[in-house]
């Protein structure tokens, strides 16, 4: 059962920052509230003021620059980014990491901004963000800032928001020459949340034969989405055949800091991840071979 | 808690409704306009039973707050038919013996209307996609499928009435 709660119903960011500021002891944003009403539901949740910013046009845009790269407003639904011919162009794997997310009738009310301010370790946004080496941009009532997108992920379901702010942007850069990136998930029904996934970024010399630069991240497989540093060094400069592959995987599995539940114990993640890193590394080294 | 205005337009009838803030869509469709045709089953959002068209698009009305959707239009299972004739899909779910209990049913036509609305000529698999959150315990989905794959291939235009 829901608690009661005051509604507030935001209709610019700025009024949104006013209403924040002022109850930011006991309230809640909600977009979408595919996550968060669970969670109220629950009672997990109960907030005094519950801020509505679904309705803040300038939250909901896809904004595509050859130069400055992508902007997606923090209101964007998941739907709105998979239909859209500019970012199935510039960022497929955003496309192929929405048709799995959920359902529609989630995708079509469910917003970027909410997902990834949830904080859920098993969000499928959140890795390929990274992998993109997005970044975040929030705003209070003095300030507005922005930090890599890795860096906003702080624990369990604990980001980098303070009190008094508002996410308001998810930005990715324009994707470097010879660079592919790939994401899966492994569920046991499709489209439910990953019980683990890896999200792979590689850069190819220009030789198209060498890794330049890699960029592995792992999702459900730590209390955060989580770059596996270690095993991205290991492809830097290399060629990939098998033995580089298992070594990637194997490193990646160790780097991983699973929280076992009923979905999976930290043995079975471990394993998912040394699988789901080599399949992406390669799916991502093959497209990338093929590029400009 | 203070009641707040709600302005909804359901079903082609606009209605001004004082409710709690916490309400949800599903709960002023049922309770407070007596369209029970909307199904609350899992409650938790993992079912779909009670999917509802929201300007136009699927949504599952457990999971939105009444408030959100104020100025908004709704179609919910009973706005389908006219109230004599049932709607093409309505028809061949019937035909098609596409149910067995009937809860899932409402959100199953319905995400079956959004799919044919966007995609009138959908493959077997746009079909499965299309219906993939809403969950039937009764049939095995190949009726439903069945169903739709015959409105899709024009069996049930005004026409051949």
């Amino acid at each position: 059962m829901i608690k009661d709660f005051y509604y507030l119903r935001a209709n610019t960011v700025k009024e949104a920052l006013v209403f924040l500021e002022k109850h930011k002891d006991d309230c809640k944003i909600i977009c979408g509230g595919q996550s968060l009403l669970i969670l109220m539901r629950q009672g997990l949740v109960a907030p005094k003021y519950l801020i509505d910013i679904k309705n803040i046009e300038e939250l909901n845009h896809i904004n595509f620059d050859p130069k400055e790269g992508l902007k997606l407003g923090a209101a964007t639904t998941h739907r709105a980014v998979e239909k859209s011919s500019l970012i199935k162009e510039h960022y497929h794997v955003l496309v192929d990491m929405e048709k799995n997310l959920a359902s529609f009738q989630t995708r079509n009310w469910g917003t970027i901004g909410g997902n990834i301010a949830h904080g859920d370790p098993a969000g499928d946004p959140g890795p390929v963000f990274i992998a993109l080496n997005s970044t975040v941009k929030m705003a209070s009532k003095e300030r507005e800032r922005t930090m890599p997108i890795e860096e906003f992920f702080v624990d369990y379901f604990e980001t980098a928001l303070e009190e008094g702010e508002l996410l308001i942007e998810v930005q990715i850069p324009v994707i470097p020459p010879k660079t592919a990136t790939a994401y899966e998930k492994f569920n046991i029904i499709k489209n439910d949340q990953g019980i683990v996934s890896v999200a792979a970024s590689i850069t190819m010399e220009e030789d198209g034969v060498n890794c330049k630069d890699a960029r592995i991240v792992l999702g459900a497989a730590a209390p955060t989405p989580k770059r596996a540093k270690e095993a991205e060094q290991i492809l830097r400069g290399q060629k990939l055949d098998d033995k580089l592959l298992d070594k990637v995987g194997e490193k990646a599995s160790e780097e991983a800091d699973p929280v076992p539940d009923i979905h999976a114990t930290e043995e079975y993640r471990r394993s998912l991840v040394k699988a789901l890193t080599k399949k992406m590394v390669k799916k991502s080294w093959e497209q990338a071979k093929t590029l400009a | 808690m203070e009641k707040k205005l709600l302005r909804i337009t359901v079903n082609n009838e606009y209605h001004e409704l004082y409710i709690k803030p916490k309400r949800l869509l599903v709960e002023v469709l049922r309770n407070e306009l007596a369209l029970t045709g909307t199904k609350r089953a899992c409650n938790t959002g993992a079912c779909c039973a009670c999917t509802i068209l929201l300007n136009g698009v699927v949504v599952k009305s457990c999971s939105i707050l009444a408030m959100q959707t104020d100025g908004a239009k709704v179609t919910t299972v009973e706005g389908l038919s006219d109230g004599a004739e049932l709607s093409p899909l309505q028809r061949s779910f019937l035909d098609h013996g596409a149910y067995q209990c009937g809860f899932c049913t409402p959100g199953m036509l319905m995400s079956a209307t959004a799919l044919l609305d966007e995609n009138p000529n959908p493959t077997k698999e746009e079909i499965k996609e299309g219906i993939h959150g809403n969950i039937c315990r009764c049939t095995g989905y190949n009726s439903i499928i069945r169903a739709i794959t015959a409105v899709a291939e024009g069996k049930y235009k005004e026409e051949e009435l």
